[in-house]
């Protein structure tokens, strides 16, 4: 019996390992910004874009915000389940419209001015809330991802979960699937509410 | 009237297809011409480039994550190549380039991972799982070497012995 100890131990170990190890997402990268306060931007408002927006905007309010663009397609996946978040008046959510004309990829941006670009993106977003629903209190446009680097993004969606103080308690990766926003973002929404 | 299917015509139709294939080669690749983007304008600044190249090289691409971001092709890895070059004009150093990337995207973004105390499992796994299994080998082939009985052979066993080794010979 003793020599069929170690492998045994050596299997089960294994077991053990590959059962934690399979559930994990390899490509997910943590973010540092949680737990640290929402990095400030200067942002234009879609739809009013000589106005612009601030986090500093929404201090003292549980806020979200997606990063999202028309060409992306897990954006469309999540999309429903955002217009749905909307009707709860606990939580606002806040576009930001990621590199909308540079991120497609079908331009070739050598030939496109910035007042161009800024045109299209206004047009392409605007289009594209208009045909699938706008859940955003408001959008900002964020034309070459500069706030996007401050905010660590790398894919999109992603969304942040914002506390009254605009601290960032939360950063999920990817489309928000309808278990993730029961699961996590409405609990911690409501905590934070408190 | 059917034609046979003889080796002529199998020798026509392989033609006829080898002649298409090369037209379809030729047609895609003078199409495809449109599509190759002219390379980048060389840099004004090459000691510029040059750092650029050594940080990058030690920064990884969040997109295609087992390559550098030097390396990499993908739109974010531009964005942040644009951004480090701004800040290498800037005349940031490189120790305050690598706090910005890390403080944003984590210490994923490190393409070497650094020596933490988190990291010492994936820095001396191999070698500690090396080591085990060379322990363990050596222990085994002890226990295998002690098992072994050098004590020689009494004279009864002797006898019984060539009887059974020479019993063959006498049959043959």
């Amino acid at each position: 019996m003793n020599r069929f100890i170690w492998p045994l131990v050596g299997f089960v170990v294994l077991v053990a390992l590959l059962a934690v190890g399979l559930k994990l997402n390899p490509r997910e990268v943590p973010s540092p910004l949680v737990g640290k306060p929402t990095p400030a931007f200067a942002l234009p408002k879609l739809g009013a874009m000589d106005q612009t927006f601030s986090p500093q905007d929404m201090q003292g309010k549980v806020w979200l915000l997606n990063v999202w663009a028309s060409w992306c397609v897990s954006c469309r996946q999540e999309h429903p389940i955002l217009v749905e978040i909307a009707k709860n008046k606990a939580i606002t959510l806040v576009g930001l419209n990621y590199k909308e004309v540079r991120g497609d990829g079908g331009f070739d941006m050598d030939k496109i001015s910035a007042d161009t670009e800024k045109g299209m993106a206004v047009e392409r977003a605007s289009t594209w809330l208009k045909r699938h629903g706008d859940p955003y209190a408001l959008s900002v446009v964020d034309l070459d991802g500069r706030v996007g680097i401050d905010y660590g993004v790398y894919g999109v969606p992603e969304t942040y979960v914002i506390d009254k103080a605009g601290v960032i308690r939360l950063k999920h990766i990817g489309p928000i699937t309808p278990d993730v926003f029961s699961g996590k973002i409405l609990p911690l929404v409501a905590e934070l509410n408190k | 009237m059917i034609k046979p299917f003889t080796t002529e015509t199998r020798r026509h139709r392989g033609n006829l297809l080898a002649c298409l294939a090369f037209l379809c080669v030729l047609c895609v690749s003078v199409v495809n011409t449109g599509f190759a983007k002219e390379a980048a304008p060389l840099a004004q600044d090459e000691a510029a480039e040059k750092r650029l190249n050594a940080i990058s090289s030690e920064l990884r691409c969040l997109v295609c994550q087992n390559e550098s971001l030097s390396g990499s092709n993908a739109e974010l890895a531009h964005d942040l190549r644009r951004e480090i070059r701004g800040m290498i004009q800037a005349g940031k150093s490189d120790s305050e380039i690598m706090e910005f990337m890390v403080s944003r995207y984590g210490d994923f973004v490190l393409y070497r991972p650094p020596l933490k105390g988190t990291t010492l499992l994936l820095w001396f796994g191999p070698a500690l799982l090396f080591a085990v299994g060379v322990g363990g080998l050596f222990v085994f082939l002890r226990r295998r070497a002690r098992a072994i009985d050098d004590t020689p052979l009494s004279d009864a066993e002797r006898r019984e012995a060539e009887k059974l080794l020479h019993s063959d010979e006498s049959k043959s």
